[in-house]
């Protein structure tokens, strides 16, 4: 392999590894505060379907952004009904929610354009379009050259190579999910509400005895979950491809989820696991199946990876996983 | 002292559930521009207006009533078996196995033998997330989603690479061999004198899975393992002290949850397809969770639930076929089951038990 093929592959990695690391930290928010969401696919899909179908309409990605975020907060404030107000099951909620987006998507993308329940194809202004940073290579060097931007970046220099293919050339909402991380950190383990957010899913009793409201802390956490869900669903539908699809989140949500438990509900490890993940996606499309000393790798394997990693991590025999204590356990405050 | 009567706890709030997700499918079907009571009878006349609807219908709610009771067994030890699919698919492959590689003299023994394949193949794959819960106390939630995709991912590779017959593009097996095609209810009512559709697919599995229903029924409430697995249900802790083994009850009841939900493979592998193919199980699997809050984890409840879902199943198909209505609207009818019978139980529950209380108060 030459290195313009692993400087693609990384490339392709950061671009599928975008919508996991958004939904991953999605469901750390929630899930620090106590509430499992396994309906981290329902809310992408269903964002997804949104924001392709505004962006169709209006010709505006950002509106088709906000529509997704819309969406994925209107599911996100049934999984808070359900599983903080009614202290319902919150795994049997997730499940709900996950059908009921797969369903509604396909029912509403159907009347609304049918087309066999996909949104229209998304043309500029409707896309978010790839950003060239300051001396990077991108589409305008390339017209000049007269030919076409991979080329040209595969006859320059290796910095080049690497500025301009992996780290230039990106949309807005991969540097958005990237900068997610710091943030989050910073807001988790460097703030009040991060502190008292994470202490809700450790000793809600205790944050109550504070004199903070487990509930309103448990909302808002759901909330933020469901604004990242919203954005990485609004990516698949806008920025990844160009246009919803039927299930187009095609387990995303799950392998988000595999990455939380991997990452052990810390931002940082989250990048990482899902960087990991969309290393495997990224191999698993380009080479299909991969021949190592003779041994063939088949493409399956390569594609049930990270959830064969998530069992092995959550065996305990690679470090153990430990949930947030109060995680799945509805709050009832004592009399 | 219980707050609400058992009847209450049987049939009112399933069925207030039922009509809570009924009303809103309702109104997603007006929403998208067609006529819900005109759904409604095309489904009825559909699913139950012909030996050919009902064929169909039965033979889903065969399906759904394995996964059902899958799902059940494994609440009755207050676990959440997701995995039903996964289970079902490695049930595919037991019968595949048994089906193509043995030459059966007769389909009674083929069937025997698919169900002792099926089963043993859907507990195996449950075996290990009970192994991880019991002994390392990885959540069961979790690792029986994982298996669900690494099973798909298993399927794929041995469809893909083992068991396609030699230039075959699709990724199927051969088809079995005819000893081993179970009889239709067409078959099997003929000679009584009773007509019934050639076409439909409902066929002996349907009593296979009833005779289930009764197994099920004898181990959770006439069995001594079943009292062990229920007490371990209500409380782990107090069943510790009663000299309940948890670690022994987990893994038993996902064994059987597992085996199971791979049995449904002798209706849709060996029973429908007469081949193994991808995606066989149809999310049936995932069904099952509703079939079995819908029918209180109870064999007779999973039964009614099972047939009531077998009813959209066909209906939905029906729908599809006559209507702009697409299929999904069964995934979301299905969905709100699972939400209203779920998630938001308390949300009928608690006005019902003040109801309950006030009746009880006035009465002194």
């Amino acid at each position: 392999m030459d290195f313009i093929t692993l400087i693609q592959v990384l490339d392709s990695t950061l671009r599928l590894a975008t919508p996991l690391l958004l939904a991953c930290l999605a469901g750390l928010y929630s899930e620090r505060a106590g509430i499992f969401d396994i309906g981290l696919e329902g809310k992408m899909l269903a964002a997804a379907m949104f924001a392709g179908a505004i962006a169709a309409v209006s010709g505006n990605v950002w509106l088709g952004l906000l529509a997704g975020i819309g969406a994925s907060m209107v599911f996100s404030a049934l999984h808070g009904v359900a599983s903080i107000t009614f202290r319902g099951n919150q795994l049997i909620s997730g499940v709900a929610i996950n059908f009921l987006a797969s369903g509604m998507t396909v029912l509403v993308a159907q009347s609304w354009f049918g087309q066999g329940g996909r949104t229209p194809s998304l043309f500029a202004g409707g896309r978010f379009e790839p950003i060239t940073l300051p001396f990077a290579l991108g589409p305008d060097d390339a017209e000049a050259a007269g030919m076409s931007l991979s080329k040209l970046i595969a006859q320059s220099g290796k910095l080049q190579q690497v500025y301009s293919e992996l780290i230039s050339g990106h949309t807005i909402l991969v540097y958005v999910a990237l900068a997610c991380v710091p943030a989050t950190w910073w807001l988790l383990y460097r703030t009040r509400f991060g502190l008292r957010l994470r202490a809700v899913g450790e000793a809600p009793e205790a944050v109550d005895t504070a004199g903070v409201s487990v509930i309103r802390m448990r909302f808002a956490a759901v909330a933020i979950c469901g604004i990242l869900c919203g954005v990485a669903g609004a990516y698949l539908a806008t920025g990844l491809q160009a246009g919803f699809v039927k299930e187009m989140t095609a387990g995303r949500g799950f392998i988000a989820l595999a990455a939380l438990i991997f990452a052990k509900w810390r931002p940082w490890y989250a990048l990482s696991a899902t960087l990991l993940f969309g290393l495997l996606q990224a191999v698993a499309v380009r080479f299909q199946n991969i021949e190592i000393a003779g041994i063939t790798i088949p493409v399956q394997l390569t594609e049930s990876l990270p959830y064969i990693l998530t069992v092995v991590i959550l065996a305990g025999f690679v470090g153990k996983a430990i949930p947030p204590r109060a995680g799945g356990q509805p709050y009832v405050k004592e009399n | 002292m219980e707050k609400m009567p058992r009847w209450a706890d049987v049939v009112l709030i399933p069925l207030i559930s039922l009509l809570l997700a009924a009303f809103i499918s309702a109104l997603v079907i007006v929403a998208i521009g067609e006529d819900p009571i005109a759904a409604v009878k095309l489904m009825i006349n559909g699913a139950l207006g012909s030996t050919y609807g009902w064929g169909y219908t039965l033979y889903y709610a065969t399906n759904f009533i394995f996964t059902g009771l899958a799902v059940a067994v494994a609440f009755h030890a207050r676990m959440f078996n997701i995995g039903g699919e996964g289970q079902a698919m490695l049930g595919g492959l037991g019968v595949a196995i048994a089906c193509l590689y043995i030459p059966w003299p007769h389909w009674t023994v083929a069937l025997l033998a698919a169900i002792v394949m099926s089963g043993l193949l859907g507990a195996a794959w449950a075996a290990i997330p009970a192994y991880l819960q019991a002994k390392r106390g990885s959540h069961i939630v979790i690792t029986t989603i994982m298996f669900n995709f690494i099973a798909a991912g298993l399927l794929n590779y041995v469809l893909v690479n083992l068991m396609r017959p030699a230039g075959s593009m699709d990724p199927a097996s051969a088809k079995f061999p005819e000893p081993t095609h179970l009889p239709t209810l067409y078959d099997m009512l003929t000679p009584l004198g009773i007509k019934f559709s050639k076409a439909a697919p409902a066929n002996v599995t349907l009593f296979v899975a009833l005779i289930a229903c009764v197994l099920v029924w004898v181990l959770i409430w006439r069995m001594k393992l079943g009292y062990e697995i229920r007490a371990q249900g209500h409380s782990e802790s107090a069943a510790k002290y009663a000299g309940i083994n948890p670690t022994r009850i987990i893994i038993i009841s996902m064994l059987i949850s597992g085996g199971l939900a791979g049995a449904m493979a002798i209706n849709n592998v060996m029973g429908e397809a007469e081949r193994l193919v991808m995606n066989a199980t149809e999310g049936a699997g995932f069904i099952g969770i509703a079939v079995a809050l819908m029918g209180r984890n109870h064999p007779f409840g999973v039964v009614l639930a099972a047939i009531l879902f077998g009813f959209l199943y066909q209906g939905g198909a029906e729908l599809a076929l006559w209507t702009d209505i697409p299929r999904e609207l069964i995934v979301v009818i299905q969905a709100l089951v699972i939400l209203f019978t779920g998630a938001l139980d308390n949300m009928v529950r608690m006005p019902l038990e003040k109801v309950f209380l006030a009746l009880r108060k006035e009465r002194g």
